[in-house]
């Protein structure tokens, strides 16, 4: 076990961590040369003010039309995404982690709370997966794939919570939880997962051209 | 998926143009052919919006389709992009010639390409990009409704949109400008003035069927005092099919026509009727096709021309008009060019009973006529009619008399759903009020 928790803490670390920075710089250079070869004509409107105000207006809770419409989605969404950023950078156990291997140091959430904002993100997950199995208009789209990145996302979470209250076995958790979350940073380039940094730039260009063309709202 | 199957597999129309496109596929051609438009004509955006896309459905309600569809998915933005864009890219482009008919229906004649879906997905997923690049790889593979294919090659032809030939053209001007000088003596249609200060352009429908639309303009001209003037050529048609069946080569030669009239007029602008989609391509797609920012000759919307005149002092009201109104909002000026305060200002300036719908402005519904679907013609009537049932009960709850439709598609779209839905509005194009109510100077006792 222990031998396996330091490879998972070692060199599986490095592997998963390089794939999901490399894999999005990567991805980042690869979309821009395509949209740079085959898009130029919606690369030329982008605008830097109007694609930092989709972004930001997006970005408030019941803001946007569209957040208004379905409020329980409002709330699961936000709830979620904001949870599920802040728990693995803020939780004590993993602040430790970046202390001890380069020696740097940020704040921490006390545990308390990164255990109800844990269940946060794990009720967030029920709550898509109620959603995208009777919401017809989700239900209509979804395919394997959408379970399989429910399932991976909601992982960590799940393990992670098991192995704080030492539910089952503690150490073979705590390796699947690493395990997990490493497999969930290494694969949000290549998936749907990677709306998490491409969504920006989609936001930006609706932005540009709902502000800089049209003169309307893209909200 | 439960006992329902929903999607166009259950409501395929009869189009003889799709029936004898696909007739005449092979699978090669079409894998060919998906495989060549996806490198080719597409790149990061269209490879972004299939990735990220989070199968979360919320851009559902932002569409007039699936809003007047009791919950059918299929009618989704994302539903639409489901039975179409995803299959050709996960297959590879390896689809039967069937799965390209029902493709074609769903891009020309379930989706108006009115971009309201972009502003309901967080993302800002365009929808309707991307299903003008299933429409391109239809178009390629050649299964279009045949009606709007037929404007198409008018198009291509003529370039005009309805096969009216050079003399008729300039016959309908003569005939119009007689009927104006009955009200305003002195009124002339000016063609081919080198050096006017504004070159008018119309769509093609306008010298073939609705012509009263050409008088008024001219009499709002004339009583307004603007140097003004019409082409003899061609490039007087400011509208643009082709755009919307896919044929980008054609959209890019009628733009370049239209822009080289009124260059070779050396006019200092140009002004364009109240048509909708004619603007979306001098503005958005057409000079996009020819490598323009923007358009190279100054292009002025009626909405914005009306306002102008208003403002300027040069329209002035005689007579309010009095009836109930309410205004639509053309997705193509306002969605397309933000243009909803300046048409309201002008409305309210003749109209003192005027009533908002809701949703109105940029989040008003399309009247699905537009992106090309009325042209597909007569077989698909219902499809619009039936996909808009949320417009009825839209223009319906403002108990208005008179609808305000400034844009012509629209005014098509429109005209249908209140007779389908027995509306008993009367609907008038902006134009039609301001002639009736302004000051008119020049005209005999
Ligand atoms: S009709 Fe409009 S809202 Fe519906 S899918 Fe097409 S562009 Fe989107
Ligand atoms: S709202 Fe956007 S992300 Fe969600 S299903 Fe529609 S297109 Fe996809």
């Amino acid at each position: 076990m222990v031998e396996i928790y330091n490879f998972v803490v070692g060199p599986l670390a490095w592997v998963g961590w390089g794939i999901f920075v490399v894999g999005i710089i990567y991805k980042l250079i690869y979309m821009y040369s395509l949209a740079r070869a085959k898009d130029y004509s919606s690369l030329d409107y982008m605008s830097l003010p109007f694609s930092l105000r989709s972004i930001f207006v997006w970005s408030i809770p019941f803001y946007a039309t569209n957040w208004k419409r379905n409020p329980a989605m409002t709330v699961a969404t936000f709830l979620f995404h904001i949870c599920l950023i802040a728990v693995p950078v803020f939780l004590l156990a993993h602040v430790v982690l970046w202390q001890k291997f380069f020696g740097i140091t940020w704040a921490t959430l006390p545990d308390q709370a990164a255990d109800y904002m844990t269940l946060a993100v794990i009720a967030a997950c029920v709550f898509f997966g109620v959603r995208r199995a009777t919401d017809l208009r989700a239900r209509y789209v979804t395919s394997y794939k959408d379970w399989l990145i429910l399932i991976l996302v909601a992982s960590p979470f799940v393990t992670g919570f098991l192995a704080y209250h030492q539910i089952f076995n503690y150490k073979f958790m705590i390796i699947l939880h690493i395990v997990s979350g490493l497999a969930w940073l290494a694969l949000i380039p290549f998936t749907r997962l990677s709306h998490m940094f491409l969504g920006l730039f989609t936001r930006a260009y609706a932005g540009s051209e709902f502000g800089k063309v049209r003169h309307v709202k893209d909200w | 998926m439960g006992a329902v199957e929903y999607g166009i597999q259950n409501r395929k129309v009869d189009d003889i143009g799709l029936i004898q496109g696909a007739a005449r596929l092979t699978p090669e051609r079409i894998q060919k052919t998906i495989q060549k438009v996806l490198a080719g004509e597409t790149g990061a955006k269209l490879k972004a919006y299939s990735e990220i896309c989070v199968r979360c459905g919320l851009c559902a309600e932002a569409c007039h389709f699936y809003m007047s569809h009791d919950g059918d998915p299929s009618y989704s933005p994302v539903g639409k992009v489901k039975q179409t864009m995803w299959v050709m890219l996960d297959k590879k482009g390896k689809v039967s010639p069937e799965f390209i008919y029902q493709a074609a229906q769903v891009a020309y004649t379930e989706c108006n390409l009115c971009k309201r879906c972009v502003q309901y997905c967080p993302f800002g997923i365009d929808t309707a990009y991307i299903m003008l690049v299933v429409r391109r790889i239809c178009h390629l593979l050649g299964v279009i409704p045949q009606y709007i294919q037929d404007t198409a090659h008018s198009h291509a032809s003529t370039m005009n949109q309805m096969w009216v030939k050079d003399d008729e053209w300039i016959d309908a001007l003569q005939w119009q400008e007689d009927e104006a000088r009955d009200e305003i003596p002195n009124l002339r249609i000016p063609l081919e003035k080198e050096g006017a200060e504004i070159m008018y352009s119309v769509i093609g429908p306008e010298p073939k069927f609705r012509t009263q639309l050409i008088m008024q303009a001219a009499v709002l001209m004339n009583e307004a005092g603007m140097d003004w003037t019409m082409p003899a050529t061609t490039g007087w048609d400011n509208s643009d099919m082709a755009m919307y069946t896919g044929d980008n080569e054609i959209m890019a030669r009628l733009k370049r026509d239209h822009f080289e009239c009124a260059q070779r007029l050396k006019v200092k602008r140009i002004v364009m009727g109240e048509c909708g989609h004619a603007f979306r391509s001098i503005y958005d797609m057409g000079n996009r096709a020819l490598a323009w920012r923007m358009h190279p000759v100054p292009v002025v919307h009626a909405l914005e021309f009306y306002w102008e005149l208003l403002r300027d002092g040069k329209l002035k009201v005689a007579k309010p008009f009095e009836k109930t109104v309410t205004l639509h909002d053309p997705c193509n000026v306002i969605r397309g060019r933000g243009l909803h305060e300046k048409a309201r200002e002008v409305v309210r300036a003749f109209c003192p009973n005027f009533i908002e719908m809701i949703p109105n402005r940029e989040h008003n519904y399309c009247c699905s006529a537009g992106g090309g679907v009325i042209n597909c013609g007569p077989p698909f009537k219902n499809v619009r009619v039936q996909g808009n049932r949320v417009k009825a009960e839209q223009l319906k709850a403002t108990g208005a008399e008179v609808c305000i439709s400034p844009c012509h598609n629209c005014h098509g779209g429109l005209e249908d759903i209140i007779h389908g839905y027995k509306l008993g509005m009367e609907l008038k194009f902006l134009i039609d009020i301001i002639y009736e109510c302004m000051e008119k100077p020049n005209a005999a006792e």
